[in-house]
């Protein structure tokens, strides 16, 4: 069984802080195709169309078959470890600073033989052994062998750790305490061992429900915080951003209509002012001390989450500017993601469907419940997953625009 | 299968080593260039008389053996690069003697050499193969170390070897080489330090591990009455097998190619394992060493370990068994890896051992095993040399 981590020491200002590096990550582009899956929580190997062989290490045509149609399908993982090494010395610098290093060597019941990071719960071989892809430090999918039966404290494996962004004895910031969407994430984060959690809240004269109960947590602090003014961003990341493990910002600004239904760009810009211009500034504040930060011991700075929205992928046009200032949070939240990579720091984008909330009054169900959002959110950020889409409508979108975003504009459009 | 063409008025001679140093801030190409100067040296030969070469090199890239005839300023008739490792020794071996067989060239030039820069080894490893990019070396990155602990580990544990079995050829390697003077490690290995050695990648230990370095070796394949009319002592080659990705089904690697090619090995040779009087084995760790001997046919099925409890393995033991010392005492200088065992082979049946002679040894056995793609070993080879009498 894992031993429990416990809460780490202050850190000793005195002490340079480790700068951080990353697990090799150069990978062939066909190889790229794990990531991909990984970065949605999947694992899924190659299958040849042909004859029905699964492929491991990703490649261009089947061993068996020759056939060159290789989709990549969702795998079990299901399989007996066979041998095992306890690493002892490394010739990259990530895991020079991390040795001993366990490992694992699979045989898949799909077929093929697999090299893993070895979870501390796994027994000696033989032994059976479920496998899973997780994104490492690096963003790049590698597989791991847990154990057939969930342990206690299994997420506190050290080799694990690694690889997510478990928020136990983590510090986080929700950047927008005062709607119903941050309180979840607030309660969420703190359920999931998040201590301290600062939680932003701008505009301290207006009363908003349930703020006044959660300032009661022990491990609340309430700070002020004004995205669209610099100088509120700049302040509170000079306060607490060297401290900030996992940034969830989830202050948004939404109205309803499009173009015609509402004239002039007021309305629009004050969506870009906070949707997009407030990522901006947040990401210019925060991010550099937490990228300095990624390395820096037990509870490093590890992720940024961005409260998108699955508009930001197709026009939603009930909803259109809306659906415009989340889709360029989007593009910013993927530069931000390159920038914070080299930190190992992930940037966890969440594309929900409608919320439900007073601005999608006017939407059918089924809507989003804030605390399964938020839910979603501590799932994602333990699993180390990069892009999630909680809920019955973000999953539907996901799927349609896999099979044809053209189909889905036209869809939208009728709405 | 029909029968394959036999080896006959084929030598080997020449055997030539570019003493290995640890690191060096020369090229590949200058330890190669070193080699083939050697070989002229030792020959007598005049470069222009070299119109067939084989070349393996890990660290020639961006060039290839095309490159180093230019290079180098020679112009073969036939020219190979074997990019097999370990294998490659055998493989040019066998690739020279059909070319010359063949009348395609008249003298080959086999030569392996690598340079081992101080950070060289790492860059080799990280980009070794698409298959070790992608699925190996993001793992911790402990390079072959780490494949073999898998290979070693499944090995101790389903055939129930134990550390001081392999510490035993450790020890005996180490025993020949110190009377070898191009070997690294000069001092010798008892049994207690081998296993009181640090940790690397359990169950691997410090001593289990080849030392990277920088060197070449070489040798000449041509006609015998070429070689005896340069006055050349040479041996004749009575058998020869290779085999790629064998056994692709094995879940881990419990064998390699030898043990498909060994009874095509011996029946070519017209010999027997009981009829070897020296092996060669590539060593680059002993789990393989060990499974060689199996796949050859030196201990029966099954019974590798009680074989290995049952005999020694210095020169003058009942198998005398990588006689300079081995990789892991002369070190392993890249793709000279793959040739360490032929050159000394070739030293012994010629009677002109740098170290300790195996007396009156007839007939060798020399191995390679290369390329870690992913898994496990790719390559297997193997020779049967004869010595010829005087």
């Amino acid at each position: 069984m894992t031993q429990p981590i416990t809460r780490p020491k202050r850190k000793n200002p005195v002490l340079r802080t480790r700068l951080p590096v990353l697990p090799p990550w150069p990978r062939s582009r066909i190889a790229l195709g794990l990531t991909a899956a990984a970065a949605e929580g999947r694992f899924e190997l190659q299958v040849c169309a042909s004859c029905g062989a699964v492929q491991y290490p990703p490649r261009e045509a089947c061993h068996r078959c020759l056939g060159d149609e290789l989709p990549w399908r969702a795998q079990a993982g299901t399989g007996e470890l066979i041998s095992q090494t306890l690493l002892r010395h490394s010739h990259d610098i990530f895991f020079r600073e991390r040795v001993p290093w366990r490992l694992g060597m699979v045989v898949l019941d799909a077929g093929p033989t697999v090299v893993v990071h070895l979870h501390g719960d796994v027994g000696a071989p033989p032994t059976r052994v479920r496998v899973g892809a997780r994104l490492d430090k690096a963003g790049m999918a590698v597989l791991v062998g847990f154990p057939e039966k969930d342990e206690p404290n299994m997420a506190d494996d050290r080799q694990l750790r690694e690889m997510t962004c478990d928020p136990k004895f983590r510090k986080g910031l929700v950047t927008d305490g005062k709607t119903g969407v941050g309180q979840a994430l607030v309660r969420e984060l703190i359920a999931a061992g998040a201590d301290p959690v600062w939680v932003g809240h701008a505009e301290p004269w207006k009363k908003l429900p349930g703020l006044a109960e959660l300032n009661e947590l022990p491990q609340v602090t309430l700070v002020p915080l004004d995205v669209t003014d610099a100088r509120s961003v700049k302040e509170l990341a000079g306060e607490i951003g060297a401290k900030v493990d996992i940034l969830v910002n989830n202050v948004e600004l939404h109205r309803t209509h499009g173009i015609a239904a509402r004239y002039g760009t007021d309305v629009a810009r004050a969506e870009m002012e906070v949707n997009y211009l407030g990522l901006l500034r947040l990401a210019q504040e925060f991010g550099p001390v937490m990228r300095a930060r990624g390395a820096d011991g037990q509870s490093s700075a590890v992720a940024w989450v961005n409260l998108l929205s699955i508009f930001a992928l197709a026009n939603f046009p009930a909803h259109g500017t809306y659906s415009a200032s989340k889709a360029a949070a989007l593009s910013l939240a993927q530069c931000l993601r390159a920038e914070m990579r080299p930190a190992g720091v992930r940037v966890v984008n969440v594309f929900p469907g409608p919320i439900e909330d007073e601005w999608n009054q006017l939407l059918p169900p089924p809507k989003l419940a804030p605390a399964a959002l938020a839910r979603s959110v501590v799932a994602a950020l333990k699993d180390g997953v990069e892009d999630v889409y909680p809920g019955d409508v973000a999953q539907e979108w996901r799927e349609r625009l896999r099979e044809s975003p053209k189909v889905l504009e036209r869809e939208l459009a009728g709405h | 299968m029909s029968a394959r063409l036999g080896y006959e008025k084929i030598a080997v001679a020449v055997p030539v080593t570019v003493p290995y140093v640890r690191y060096s801030v020369k090229s590949a190409h200058w330890f190669i260039a070193r080699a083939l100067g050697a070989l002229l040296k030792h020959s007598g030969l005049e470069k222009s008389a070299i119109d067939g070469a084989c070349v393996s090199g890990f660290l020639l890239f961006p060039d290839t053996a095309v490159g180093l005839m230019q290079h180098l300023g020679l112009s073969p008739r036939w020219l190979d690069h074997i990019p097999m490792g370990g294998a490659s020794g055998v493989v040019a071996l066998r690739r020279a003697a059909r070319a010359v067989q063949a009348g395609d060239a008249t003298i080959v030039a086999c030569v392996a050499g690598d340079t081992n820069h101080v950070d060289s080894f790492r860059h080799t490893i990280a980009s070794f193969s698409q298959f070790a990019r992608d699925a190996v070396y993001p793992y911790g990155s402990g390079g072959p170390n780490a494949s073999f602990a898998f290979l070693t580990e499944h090995f101790m544990r389903t055939r129930g070897a134990t550390r001081e079995d392999f510490g035993k050829l450790c020890v005996a390697q180490r025993t020949n080489a110190l009377n070898f003077p191009h070997a690294l490690f000069k001092k010798p290995l008892t049994l207690d330090e081998y296993l009181g050695a640090r940790p690397i990648a359990e169950p691997l230990h410090l001593f289990d591990c080849v030392m990277p370095c920088a060197g070449a070796e070489g040798f000449l394949v041509m006609a015998e009455e070429r070689a005896r009319s340069l006055a050349l002592p040479f041996v004749r080659i009575r058998a020869t097998v290779e085999r790629h990705n064998a056994f692709p089904d094995d879940p881990i690697q419990v064998r390699g190619g030898w043990a498909l090619e060994r009874e095509a090995l011996w029946e070519q040779a017209g010999a027997g394992p009981q009829d070897v009087d020296l092996v060669e084995l590539y060593d680059d760790y002993p789990v393989i060493t060990t499974m060689q001997l199996e796949d050859l046919g030196f201990a029966q099925a099954g019974e590798v370990v009680r074989f290995l409890r049952e005999n020694t393995f210095t020169t003058e033991g009942s198998l005398p068994l990588n006689t300079s010392g081995g990789q892991l005492s002369v070190g392993q200088a890249g793709a000279a890896g793959g040739y360490l065992g032929m050159v000394e082979c070739l030293r012994q049946l010629t009677r002109q051992p740098l170290g300790a002679p195996v007396r009156d040894a007839r007939l060798g056995l020399v191995s390679g095993f290369g390329m870690i793609n992913y898994d496990r070993g790719l390559c297997s080879g193997a020779v049967v040399l004869e010595a010829v009498s005087a």
